[in-house]
Formats: C-alpha cells, structure tokens, sequence
C-alpha cells in the first residue's frame, strides 16, 4: 500500500485532475444541451418536443460505453471509410467530452423538462395577462422558480457524470481508473491499488456533495 | 342604461371547446367604459373560462372579441399589447413566488418599458398605497396572507394603467375575515369609473357594486340585468334555482 502511494501517487494523483477535468468539460457542454433540450421539450411547438423527446430516447436508450466506442471509433470509420474523403480525427479527450455531453445532456434535458413544468402553471399566466412575451415571462418568473427545484436533481447528476468518466477508460483515455489498470498490471497489488483508486473516488465526491448541499441551503434561503 | 356610452368590449357569438367539451356555446354581450359587470352561475358553467377568453388565456374557437376597437382574435393583433390594457386578477393570486412585493409590482412596467425605473418604483410604492400595504415593499409573497396576496396582485395588475380590470373569483380561495379588504379595495375602483368584469360568488358585491349582472349556466348567458332586477326578481327558472341555493 505504501509503495503504490509513494511510487504511483503522483501518477495518480494527475490522472484524477485528468477525470475530474474530462468531467468539468463533459458537465459544461452538457448544461447547455440540458437547457435547450429541456426548453424545447415545453415548449408549445409540436416539433420542438419531438426534437427534444427523440433526442432524450436516444441516449438514454444506449448505454454510455457504446457511445464511447461509437463515437471515437464509430464516427470517424463513417466519414473516412464509409463516405470517404475525410480525414477525421478524435482523441480520446474529445471523444470522452462528446460523450460525457451527450450522455448527461440527456439527462439534464429531462431535470429541466421536469423543473420548468413543476411551476404552477398560474404562474406563467399571470406574466402572460400582465403583457409580458412567453420568452421575457419564462426568463423572469417560470425559470428562476425552475432552476430552484432542479438544484438536488443537477447535483445527483454531476456526481453520476463525475463516476461515469470510469467508463472512459475504454477508449483509452488516461484517467484515474485506466491509470490505476496500469499500476495494478505493473505491481499486482489488485486489493490495494483499487482500495486508493475508490478512496480517491469517495473523497472527491464526498467533498463535492457536500459543498453543494452548502450552495443548495444558501440558495433556499428565504423560499417557501 | 344609456346607449351613447363608449362599448369597451364586445363579444358576439363567442363559443370555446376544449376537445369536445364545449364550454361556451354563444355568447355575446357589450361592456360599457366604467361599467363594473359581474358574472354568477354554478361552477362548470363557463364564467372563468369567458372571462379568460378576453384576454386570450384561452383561445376561441368562434366568434368575436373586440376590445377598444381592436379585433383580438384577428392574426395580426399583438395579444401582448392588448393585455397590457386588461388587468387580470386570478383566484390563487398567482404573484410571482421568486420576486418581492416591490419587484411583483415593477417587473411588468420595467421589462415592458412602460416606463423609467425609477417611475416604475414610484408608481409601485403608490399602487401599494392605495391597497394599503406600503410596508411590504420588500417582503416576499409568502409573507403575506392570503387577503395581502390577493390585494398585492390588485396593485400589480393596476401598475400596468390598465383600463379594464379582469377579476377570476377574486375571493374564493380567501379565509372569510379576509374577503372584505380585497372588495373594499374592488370597491374603490369600481368607485373611480374603472371598466370591471368580475367573476364571484359574493353576491353582496354583486348587488352592491355592479351595474348589471349576467347569470350563466351550461356556456349560456341565462339572464342579465340590474343587480335588483336578477338578483331579486329572476325571471328564468335555473337562475331562480341557482340564488335559492346561494343566498
């Protein structure tokens, strides 16, 4: 145990600002997918909550490694071989990001679906009689009140994102559990490398869920 | 009653089907400029949803609306500039749960560009005056109760100017010793020449402050007239029905 700490430590030590960075960019593209997935679905345009309900269908119907493997070696296949002419690319990095996104975008699209039609419906009505435009009525009254109530479910979302980067590693992105592959193949230490690489896991998490239950109780203050 | 007065509003043949449930199956009637109009009829019978038709929260299905001369169903009419001139008071109050007392009131004004902030505040704190709360400026809605909310949506709604003033049982969802602020404050804009629809149950209002009552029953207008004339001597069989089991 020690010897894995003191010789692979800082090894893994980078290859976790490698996941908690895969994650932080994965989360980031992953809100804006949310939002406009999450408003087209309430949106009073036919067209629009297909778009967004296809979409949700979709990627929650494909589990994540086969996204990952479609996408960093499905997509690229498809446009230098199957049309041909390309030459397209994707590291690992940017495959795990389109992933990421796309997986917890769905996600996020249903939190938001799910929040904005959790506000009483007077609500709207009320900034609608008043004069005010759909769009200015949601900016204002419906979203602010939304975003509220979607605060534990974003919460219980990026930490699921922040473990699902594990499943990154097939794609041969070097973060915390394909390095930890790494140091149990070269130590055959498998007990203690896993106990560290869980550890490390828990600590993140635990600092991160309890840091946002903070923000959480911050943003509470002064609500029904 | 006089027929040189300006008609506010004038619905013809108004009919509304939500699927196949018709609601409203022809309805026509004129409002006059400072008429105070007020809507009785069992529940089902359409009254709300009339008076949402007005300014479009429900879309009709025939007929037409005119509202100061402006076809409100026509294509081309903005809804949103038209609403602007109706107030709209609702039941559950509705005040927006994620804004103080002061930023309810200014919201509309201020995003609408009505006017400056500054004015926009003013004429807030004034609204507030008048329904007698100044000192919840900055309280949050559910500080309030249920009367305060109800006479805090009034002011919101009067921030506008609006000329007319849309009321959805204003008092039915209010504790019995808090329905007298709210149509203390009704009254004194009914007093000031304010065009008024109100859809109630309190026909003490009814008789006290309208100048015609219209009863509805099963998307029908049954019987109109004075407050005197339908609520004491109703001539048709359901309104007589209708006011032996509420008064």
């Amino acid at each position: 145990m020690i010897k894995i700490i003191t010789v692979y430590g800082a090894m893994l030590l980078t290859a976790l600002s490698r996941t908690l960075l895969l994650a932080l960019l994965g989360l980031f593209f992953a809100c804006f997918i949310g939002m406009i997935f999450g408003i087209m679905g309430v949106l009073k345009n036919r067209a629009c909550n297909i778009i967004s309900q296809v979409f949700v269908d979709i990627i929650r119907g494909v589990p994540m490694i086969v996204l990952a493997f479609f996408i960093y070696f499905g997509v690229p296949y498809f446009f230098n071989t199957i049309i041909g002419g390309f030459s397209v690319s994707l590291t690992a990095l940017q495959a795990g990001t389109i992933c990421l996104a796309l997986n917890c975008g769905a996600y996020m699209a249903e939190i938001v679906r799910a929040g904005i039609q959790s506000v009483d419906i007077g609500q709207m009505e009320a900034a609608r009689s008043l004069g005010l435009t759909y769009s200015q009525a949601m900016r204002k009254v419906v979203l602010p009140q939304a975003i509220r109530t979607m605060i534990p479910a974003f919460i219980n979302q990026f930490i699921i994102t922040l473990k699902d980067t594990s499943i990154l590693s097939v794609i041969g992105f070097p973060e915390l559990v394909n390095t930890a592959k790494n140091v149990q193949a070269n130590t055959f230490m498998s007990f203690q490398t896993w106990a560290i690489v869980g550890v490390m896991y828990l600590v993140v998490i635990t600092i991160l869920s309890r840091s946002a239950k903070v923000v959480e109780r911050r943003l509470n203050v002064g609500r029904q | 009653m006089e027929d040189n007065r300006e008609v506010k509003i004038s619905v013809k043949n108004l009919k509304k089907s939500f699927g196949d449930l018709e609601v409203l199956k022809d309805i026509s009637t004129d409002v006059y400029a400072g008429e105070v109009l007020c809507i009785i009829g069992p529940s089902g019978s359409g009254k709300s949803t009339f008076l949402r038709c007005l300014n479009k929260l429900e879309k009709a299905t025939a007929g037409s609306i005119t509202i100061s001369g402006c076809d409100i169903l026509a294509k081309k009419t903005n809804i949103n500039t038209v609403r602007e001139n109706i107030g709209m008071v609702f039941q559950h109050f509705n005040l927006f749960n994620n804004l103080n007392i002061i930023d309810n009131l200014t919201l509309a004004p201020i995003q609408l560009k009505k006017c400056s902030k500054q004015e926009a505040i003013e004429r807030a704190r004034k609204m507030l005056k008048r329904v007698g709360l100044e000192d919840k400026a900055t309280s949050m809605p559910h500080q309030l109760s249920g009367g305060q909310k109800q006479r805090v949506a009034i002011a919101r709604a009067l921030c506008m100017e609006p000329d007319i003033m849309l009321f959805d049982e204003p008092t039915s969802a209010l504790d019995p010793e808090m329905v007298g602020e709210v149509l203390q404050v009704m009254k004194g804009l009914a007093a000031d020449g304010m065009t008024m629809i109100v859809v109630t149950h309190e026909m003490g209002f009814a008789r006290e402050v309208s100048d015609r009552v219209i009863f509805m029953d099963a998307g029908y207008i049954v019987e109109e007239g004075t407050p005197q004339e339908l609520l004491s001597n109703p001539r048709e069989a359901r309104t007589i029905d209708f006011l032996n089991k509420v008064l």
